[in-house]
């Protein structure tokens, strides 16, 4: 079992726990993500690894499907019944001197260790942070301790641009220079800014976060096409170059389950709440 | 008087093709006492030659003639702790019973059905007898918990090493729990005779993924392991390599044998993993893993399930039974058809188009080759299970740059020892997807080769 040491409500869909969890910790570098599974019968999610100390490891998930929502069920004191990991390649870190970071919503967790990799290596970083709204703009704090400039946009423009990162990334591009960005986010967020950062010539890496299993190249799902060859997300990434990834047809694998993940949701989730 | 092979009742096909209940229901004991009757007891046993881990066949058929059940499990478990499974799962046909001298002129003794027999009876009844283990206090770690991992802990263990297995999935048995379907192998029966290794005092570890969590090298410096041994197993999934693979509904067999057999997914959604595979579905192979995905997607509820192979009826590398259960649960077979595109339409899969293979000459596996004619067919389907094979995991080669491998991803190894000094290997992992018992018998040879190279160093 693995203990909940801490956790943190960020908004209301977004929470961030923190996990006893010896052997993840130990090897874990930026870019590798984790497993868990909340009880005996649970789905196995991969999350990424936000950041660890010796022991302990840190989540941070989206309450969007039935298995996430009942990871949120638990608390601090609690315990998980599988986490498993540090899984997938670490950042490949590149020889560039700078670095913008695009988050989209809960994007900006698994960005997070990343730029603060780039940050560390003594690379200059700035962000460009978009949510919903405001309170869906997560961890700013702790980007501004090494971010220089740091851009928000918000869907309903309570904070920040109102409209897209794409938006704000291109009016950047007119008046400043990256040698690299690192877009992380729902997939049409990182297809569109792909496509912005491919007209201004700036590199793109993204992260992806396809449906797993095993999580150790054993089950196939997680295969993405990039440039007509076949990589698997869990060993071969979760961290890919952008360009010549087919997004939309990860985007029709992403939503395969999409009524089963509503059916198991209104048929425990939504009765439970009647209870 | 000559007394015929007695049959193994099995659920009615008809029932059975809507359900996840084993096939094959097992002996009674007066059904094990008539088939143990027809041995022979050769005074030079081949059906003991022909088994990978050597079991002492006509002696515990002996006892089974007498009643004697539990002595016949314990002369079984001396060389194989994982009996309920082995009878269930072994190429017997291929074995023992090939081997054995009334398969000459007729039928061979049903010896799995006995070994199996046995294993329920020592289930049923909790059998376990206390072993005197001496211990050493020598450290040996097992990488995976499937078959080969088992037989060489278990073998570790009983020549008094102190073992920890380490598995990277959440439950213990490895292709046990992920590959073989329940209806074949139910999964308490892998817990229980897991069990046994755990009862000689062997120490398993889930969610630990050597090559990440933990690295041979901090196994070796950190945890004071005096030898490692891999049984990594072979769960790296073969592509047809053809256009439209990656559609969505293109499974490859272990994604949709491991949502259902590890994560129970025919239980949606009363457990939260789902799997969906529509009304057709195509299952590209026709090894054993092909004929349980067949049979898995039947149950599932596939209204026409059909097998593409290349080659023909004959040639189909599956076991004769699995293919005449799943002829029985009306699996259809369409042969000689070589998959060379999948066709979709918004990135999800809506037909396959096969090219017409003809015969022609034998090829290095004795078998015709199928020769591709120019002519296609193209069949509707909702979903399509790729199952031609698996390579071995390349996890820990990936994260050992050290660990000499082939070029199809096997570990190479010199008597079981690996590239690395201390490191040994077998089961699929060095022989690419084969049987559970050979791997248990690899794994068995393996800890002898272990023993050796401990006391050779003088630890």
């Amino acid at each position: 079992m693995y203990k909940i040491t801490y956790k943190e409500v960020l908004n209301k869909d977004v929470e961030l726990m923190i996990i006893d969890a010896p052997l993840v910790a130990k090897n874990a570098k930026p870019g590798n993500f984790l497993i868990v599974r909340v009880d005996k019968n649970g789905e196995r999610i991969p999350l990424t690894i936000v950041d660890h100390n010796e022991n302990e490891v840190t989540i941070i998930y989206q309450k969007l499907g039935y298995s996430t929502k009942l990871l949120s069920l638990m608390n601090a004191g609690d315990s998980l019944y599988d986490v498993v990991g540090p899984l997938g390649q670490p950042t490949h870190i590149r020889d560039v001197k700078t670095v913008l970071g695009i988050a989209g919503g809960v994007g900006a967790a698994p960005l997070f260790p990343q730029l603060k990799e780039y940050a560390r290596l003594g690379m200059k970083v700035d962000l460009i942070i978009g949510g919903r709204t405001k309170e869906h703009l997560i961890l700013l704090d702790k980007y501004q301790e090494f971010c220089d400039n740091i851009y928000c946009a918000t869907d309903d423009g309570s904070y920040g641009t109102k409209g897209f990162v794409t938006q704000v990334a291109e009016k950047l591009y007119q008046e400043k220079k990256y040698d690299l960005s690192i877009a992380i986010g729902p997939l049409i967020m990182m297809k569109n800014t792909c496509a912005v950062n491919k007209k201004y010539g700036v590199l793109t890496d993204v992260s992806l976060n396809p449906i797993m299993i095993d999580g150790t190249g054993m089950c196939g799902n997680c295969r993405v096409t990039i440039n007509g060859k076949t990589y698997f997300a869990c060993v071969d990434g979760p961290d890919f170059p952008a360009e010549g990834i087919d997004f939309d047809e990860l985007m029709t694998k992403q939503n395969y389950y999409k009524e089963e993940e509503a059916h198991i949701c209104r048929l425990k989730l939504e009765k439970n709440d009647e209870d | 008087m000559k007394i015929d092979r007695v049959i193994m009742p099995v659920q009615e096909a008809e029932i059975r093709k809507n359900n996840f209940e084993e096939v094959a229901l097992g002996f009674s004991l007066q059904q094990a006492k008539i088939e143990a009757s027809r041995c022979l007891d050769c005074k030079n046993p081949r059906c003991v030659k022909a088994c990978p881990v050597e079991i002492d066949i006509p002696s515990f058929i002996k006892k089974i003639n007498t009643e004697s059940i539990e002595e016949a499990y314990y002369i079984i478990n001396k060389s194989n702790i994982l009996p309920a499974i082995c009878g269930r799962v072994c190429p017997q046909e291929k074995q023992c019973e090939g081997a054995c001298v009334l398969g000459i002129k007729g039928d061979s003794v049903s010896i799995g059905a006995l070994e199996r027999f046995v294993g329920d009876y020592a289930l049923k009844e909790s059998l376990h007898k206390d072993e005197k283990i001496i211990n050493n206090n020598i450290k040996v770690a097992i990488i995976g918990s499937g078959p080969a991992g088992i037989s060489a802990a278990a073998s570790l263990r009983r020549m008094g090493y102190s073992v920890d297995v380490y598995e990277a999935l959440h439950e213990f048995g490895g292709v046990l729990k992920y590959g073989i379907p329940d209806f074949r192998l139910p999964k308490d029966i892998v817990d229980s005779e897991v069990e046994n290794a755990v009862n000689l005092g062997v120490k398993f570890y889930k969610n630990v993924i050597i090559g990440k969590s933990l690295t041979i090298k901090q196994l070796f410096d950190e945890y004071l392991y005096k030898a490692i041994f891999i049984g990594s197993g072979a769960g790296l999934p073969k592509s047809l390599g053809i256009p439209g693979e990656n559609l969505t509904g293109i499974y490859f067999a272990n994604e949709f044998l491991t949502r259902v057999n590890l994560m129970k997914a025919n239980r949606f959604p009363e457990t939260p993993t789902p799997v969906k595979i529509g009304d057709n579905v195509a299952i590209v192979g026709g090894g054993n893993v092909a004929m349980d995905a067949a049979r898995t997607a039947k149950r599932l509820g596939a209204k026409n399930v059909f097998v593409l192979y290349r080659r023909d009826m004959e040639a189909l590398p599956a076991r004769l039974d699995e293919i005449h259960h799943a002829i029985e649960e009306e699996i259809d077979f369409r042969l000689l058809l070589n998959p060379v595109e999948f066709i979709g339409e918004k990135y999800r899969v809506n037909s396959v188009k096969c090219e017409i293979m003809e015969l022609g000459e034998p090829d290095d596996s004795g078998r015709r080759s199928p020769v591709g004619t120019g002519r296609y067919k193209t069949f509707e389907i909702d979903s399509c299970v790729v199952s031609i094979g698996q390579s071995p995991n390349p996890i820990l080669k990936s994260t050992t740059p050290e660990l000499e491998v082939d070029r199809k991803g096997r570990i190479v190894v010199n008597d079981h020892q690996t590239s690395i000094p201390g490191v040994f290997a077998g089961g699929d992992v060095v022989s690419g997807a084969a049987t559970v018992i050979l791997a248990m018998g690899a794994g068995k040879e393996a800890a002898v080769e272990m023993d050796k190279y401990i006391k050779s160093r003088g630890i």
